[in-house]
């Protein structure tokens, strides 16, 4: 089984008040509970359930996922620039895992 | 006397096929009704989350392909048009899609910190079906918008 690995693409530096957009991927099976394997035997669900941003503390950008989302999860959203701080983005998989990064943003 | 008995036959095998099919017919036919009765459950979905709340006219922009291949990535991508200010901003966004086994696909929750309001992902979808998207404002209005994507290969994996 590959590594449970997140990504984010987020700008550096953005100037004041501009609008970016996160893009953010992890690596994840998205077992939906509804198909088989080689032998016949469902495959248990396994998703990402949750996904939450946060920008020094605030919440900023939550999405509830269901079975019907593709594996490996991609999620891009806008963010409006208005001071400088650390992203902290963290995925919840069914039976509580966390699969948590960090990212800093400048103003320029 | 062969040939009678051969034409009798066939005759008596003719109107046993029509009433074989149709019976079959209106076998399939509930078949359908009852696979479609999926449908039902997107609208009384769809209720949940509007009860209560009104509808507003809104610019909501989605954008999903006509046609999607494979069934198992269909980009789904949204754009509402919305001052997204701490008095008025789009506050969630659901995508349904009326043909999956379970048809919530996504939940977004927004925040006036977001700037604008726009986001997208990559969904299942098991068929040829309609996605839908209900967008509540803070002001408990809402929204809904619908789009038709024709699925060539499933991806429900069944």
């Amino acid at each position: 089984m590959s590594k449970i690995k997140p990504r984010a693409k987020i700008p550096k530096e953005a100037e004041l008040d501009e609008v970016i957009e996160i893009k953010t991927l992890i690596r994840h099976p998205m077992h939906s509970g509804r198909v088989k394997d080689v032998n016949g035997k469902t495959i248990p669900r396994l998703i990402i359930n949750k996904f939450n941003a946060t920008f020094n503390g605030k919440v900023v950008f939550t999405v509830n996922l269901e079975p019907s989302i593709s594996s490996n999860p991609y999620i891009s959203f806008p963010f409006k620039v208005k001071e400088e701080g650390t992203f902290e983005l963290s995925w919840e998989e069914d039976g509580g895992n966390q699969y948590k990064l960090t990212k800093s943003l400048k103003v320029v | 006397m062969i040939r009678k008995k051969i034409g009798g036959f066939v005759n008596i095998s003719r109107r046993k096929a029509i009433k074989m099919i149709a019976v079959s017919s209106a076998f399939f036919c509930s078949g359908v009704g009852g696979v479609l009765a999926g449908k039902p459950e997107v609208s009384d979905q769809i209720n949940n989350v509007i009860s209560g709340s009104q509808a507003r006219e809104a610019d909501v922009f989605l954008d999903v392909p006509e046609i999607a291949e494979n069934g198992n990535q269909v980009k789904v991508a949204f754009e509402i048009e919305s001052p997204m200010s701490a008095s008025d901003f789009v506050q969630e966004v659901y995508i349904m899609a009326d043909g999956n086994p379970a048809p919530n696909v996504a939940k977004f929750n927004f925040t006036p910190y977001s700037g604008e309001c726009f986001a997208s992902t990559r969904m299942r979808l098991s068929k040829t079906q309609d996605v839908y998207l209900v967008a509540k404002f803070n002001d408990g209005t809402h929204s809904i918008t619908q789009s038709t994507i024709k699925v060539t290969i499933g991806g429900c994996g069944g």
